[in-house]
């Protein structure tokens, strides 16, 4: 087959010993650089540009640096998420949901064998659609237009109170209240700065990085002040079972590692979406299809399998528009884009007959950083619940100063972190209340997008409603968001009835 | 090699020197660029930085600094409050800085308040269509908009009252079409979007630069109806036809170049001047532009202040007309 032959030859550009030294040492930053809050893959990659440019790397072994530490900082992503409740960048926010859970009882090592596996998983069966689906897929991410996307964003909403466990009202408001932040800044539509009160570095919007290390990595040191008075919550409450996950979780979670693969590679491959998405849509499917028990959101190892092998499977979706149309699919792949085209290589339709070297070898070298991660990922998870023995009392500032440092990183203004504290102190009130903090971050992520999306489509059709639902790829969307908001209205009274009726029958 | 990694750990480890004495010798010379790593504001710092050492203009490498934030405000207000009699300063700019400058997207900023050095090329607009669309000259697309402004949708990779919406403007004005509020303009995330929604049939029209059109080009996929310079572009690109051979007088190029604080020494923005001017007409700029698609365009010194006033005095008239400026 050709596909075979090509592939053979990307893996003759791929396999010198230099490129696999440099595929080691990417996949090695990029676990650091995804581990750390604020510094996710986008911001990997781009500190790393400097460094391919000053060792004068050529296009192949440049790009599999770069690539490496892509897809190392998304599976780095979900050690800080697991072990300390603070995403160590943003599609790796789900994974607190279920992650910390299980650190809290006891199971820290099990959730970061078992989300290393998802991992490889989903960024394996991601990179085999790449090599097959990706003309074909492109033609489905053009019959995207805003209508359709408007449609996506709002099934995401519509499926938003599968992330809340208990108070469903409060996540409402959470997301509200993202929802509103995300208005900050300048409007696209119509060049209209709105809600930055004259302050210029409002005019871009607030980075989302700023708000999710705000919120949960300097509202968690916040929290440990408030308790720091001598008894502090001692490390060593936190038991340590055993650094592996059991072959048996692995096989219980394999159905929602399969399913999330598939969903997180659609929302990748769709520009726009990207990989928060789809490991959001991962996971609220899964609590949706498999949550029986009301297990997810208390340590159900479903729930980090299923958002681990979404965002990684849309991480290898995402290179799918980049490199077939040359449009990125999420923040990540913006900066490969200009690193591309810095290198002279126009991605692009074209691209894949007049640079075939370049793409066999970079989807190669995608195979060997997998892999590669999976070895250094899985064996260090011993290392990595060290973390977890480390007091508190040094931890947490270890934190702050991470925190500080990432996001100063991010755009070199003291601006932001003032809001990153403004979000920390929200985000600690907001705990005190009871408030979940992740539909503030989709609120934010989301938000902007559907509306930009909405406003599009108005636009095209001169404020005609109709255009939302006038192509059957939109009505198909809608009715699954009406089913994703209604079916658990039914569905859970006649769980809940059913529970009732065991526990009286008990 | 040996000398990129010196040049690299020197950048590293650069530190400010003072501000120059009489004759005005560079320093340890900065460039800030207004955005993150990747960007074209940071593509001009570093590519030109490295010109400007490698033809030995200036001693030490020039260190580019990235100071992201309000689309290229935050930078402009550190350069006027803080930076303001810095010689050994440099800052990248682009139509997009005039175009800001032009609609007050910089509070209480203004374009004399820095000094304008000088452009290293530019970026030429086009306007094209999907390759299955009836529509194949740029006077055809205008007539169609003329008969029902509300059928044609432009996509476009900057936001509303950007460079990309201005240039639809521009030419809609020199074919004869003055109702500047009328026109249907979209703005999407990059040139990149904005020709994956016209390909998939979602808009109309298509209006950006020509780098971001010509991998679609090439694919056969898009068919552009006209290309917003004074003449027909160098090279390749010479198969597109200017928006004023087919009768319509409009021009949108999208320079590069650079500013500098308003405070610095007469004798030092002689020197940057000229040494803009000298990696601009050198080889090996010359390779970095057909490398990069950019294109022919040179106004240094006071010729590039008058430039810019224009721009700026054009900008603030189109977006006065489509209620962008009161």
């Amino acid at each position: 087959m050709d596909v075979f032959s090509n592939l053979a030859d990307g893996f003759a550009v791929a396999l010198t010993w230099q490129n696999l030294a440099l595929a080691l040492i990417g996949c090695f930053l990029g676990t650091i650089i995804g581990a750390l809050p604020g510094l996710g893959p986008s911001n990997g990659v781009a500190i790393l540009i400097p460094l391919a440019f000053t060792l004068g790397l050529p296009a192949t072994p440049a790009l599999i640096l770069l690539t490496s530490v892509y897809y190392g900082a998304m599976y780095g992503g979900r050690i800080s998420s697991i072990l300390l409740n603070i995403p160590g960048d943003e599609p790796a926010l789900m994974t607190t949901l279920d992650g910390y859970p299980m650190t809290k009882n006891g199971q820290a090592g099990e959730a970061l064998a078992l989300s290393g596996i998802a991992s490889f998983v989903g960024a394996f069966f991601a990179t085999w659609g790449l090599v097959f689906l990706a003309p074909q897929l492109v033609k489905v991410a053009l019959l995207f237009g805003p209508a359709e996307y408007f449609a996506l964003f709002t099934l995401a909403f519509a499926t938003l109170g599968g992330i809340a466990a208990r108070n469903q009202a409060k996540a409402v408001i959470a997301a509200a209240l993202g929802l509103g932040i995300a208005m900050i800044g300048v409007d696209h539509q119509t060049g209209v700065p709105r809600l930055t009160f004259g302050e210029i570095h409002l005019y871009e919007g607030i980075h989302f990085l700023v708000a999710i290390v705000g919120l949960f990595a300097i509202s968690e040191v916040l929290l440990f002040l408030e308790h720091a008075n001598g008894e502090a919550p001692e490390a060593g409450t936190t038991r340590l079972n055993r650094i592996t996950a059991p072959l048996s979780m692995v096989a219980r979670t394999a159905g929602s590692m399969a399913r999330s693969t598939i969903l997180g590679f659609v929302a990748g491959v769709l520009p726009g979406a990207g990989a928060s998405l789809g490991s959001f849509v991962a996971y609220t499917f899964e609590k949706r299809l498999k949550d029986k028990e009301g297990t997810f959101g208390k340590g159900d190892p479903r729930g980090v399998a299923a958002p681990e092998a979404g965002n990684n499977a849309a991480a290898g979706g995402a290179l799918v528009p980049m490199l077939a149309l040359g449009v990125p699919g999420s923040g990540t792949t913006a900066v490969l884009l200009a690193m591309l085209m810095a290198l002279n290589i126009t991605p692009g339709p074209l691209l894949f007959t007049q640079q075939p070297d370049v793409v066999w070898g970079l989807i190669a070298a995608l195979f060997i950083g997998n892999v590669m991660l999976l070895l250094l990922n899985v064996p260090m998870v011993g290392i990595f619940v060290r973390v977890l023995q480390v007091p508190t009392k040094y931890l947490m500032p270890a934190v702050a100063m991470v925190s500080f440092v990432g996001i100063y990183g991010l755009s070199g203004s003291t601006f932001d972190l003032l809001v990153m504290i403004a979000f920390g102190v929200m985000g600690y009130l907001l705990r005190k209340l009871d408030v979940p903090l992740v539909p503030v971050i989709l609120g934010i992520l989301l938000g902007n997008e559907m509306e930009k999306n909405l406003r599009r489509a108005l636009t095209i059709s001169d404020g005609d409603l109709s255009i939302l639902w006038g192509s059957p790829i939109a009505i198909g969307i809608w009715l699954l968001a009406i089913l994703g908001f209604i079916a658990p209205l039914l569905f859970g009274r006649l769980i809940r009835r059913k529970k009732a009726e065991v526990t009286v029958a008990r | 090699m040996k000398k990129l990694i010196a040049a690299a750990a020197a950048t590293l480890f650069a530190t400010f020197a003072p501000a120059g004495a009489m004759a005005f010798e560079p320093g340890n010379t900065e460039c800030i660029a207004p955005a993150n790593a990747g960007g074209g504001w940071d593509f001009t710092c570093r590519q030109v930085g490295k010109a400007l050492y490698d033809l030995k203009i200036v001693p030490n490498p020039v260190q580019v600094t990235n100071l992201a934030g309000g689309g290229g405000g935050v930078a402009f207000a550190e350069v006027v409050s803080k930076r303001n009699g810095d010689d050994n300063l440099i800052v990248a700019a682009s139509s997009a800085t005039t175009t800001r400058l032009a609609q007050g997207a910089f509070p209480g900023a203004s374009k004399d308040q820095v000094r304008w050095l000088g452009t290293i090329g530019a970026d030429y607009g086009v306007i094209a269509v999907a390759k299955d669309s009836p529509i194949s000259t740029l006077p055809e697309l205008f007539e169609a908009v003329k008969e029902n402004p509300s059928a044609v949708s432009f996509a476009g990779g900057s936001a509303v009252g950007g460079w990309d919406h201005l240039k639809v403007l521009i030419a809609a004005k020199a074919a004869g079409f003055n109702d500047a509020r009328a026109i249907k303009y979209v703005a999407f995330e990059g040139g990149g979007e904005a020709v994956t929604q016209l390909l998939g049939g979602h808009v109309q029209a298509f209006s950006g630069d020509i780098s971001e059109a010509k991998g679609f080009v090439d694919s056969g996929d898009l068919k552009v109806l006209a290309v917003l310079a004074e003449e027909r572009l160098p090279g390749e690109f010479d198969r597109f036809p200017t928006a004023k051979e087919q009768g319509i007088d409009a021009v949108g190029a999208n320079w590069r170049g650079f500013y500098a604080p308003g405070g610095m020494s007469d004798e030092a923005y002689d020197f940057w001047v000229e040494a803009i001017k000298t990696v601009y007409e050198s080889d090996t700029w010359k390779e970095v532009m057909a490398a990069n698609g950019l294109m022919p365009l040179s106004r240094f010194g006071g010729d590039f202040e008058a430039f810019v006033d224009q721009q700026i005095a054009d900008t603030e008239e189109l977006s006065r007309e489509i209620g962008l400026l009161q």
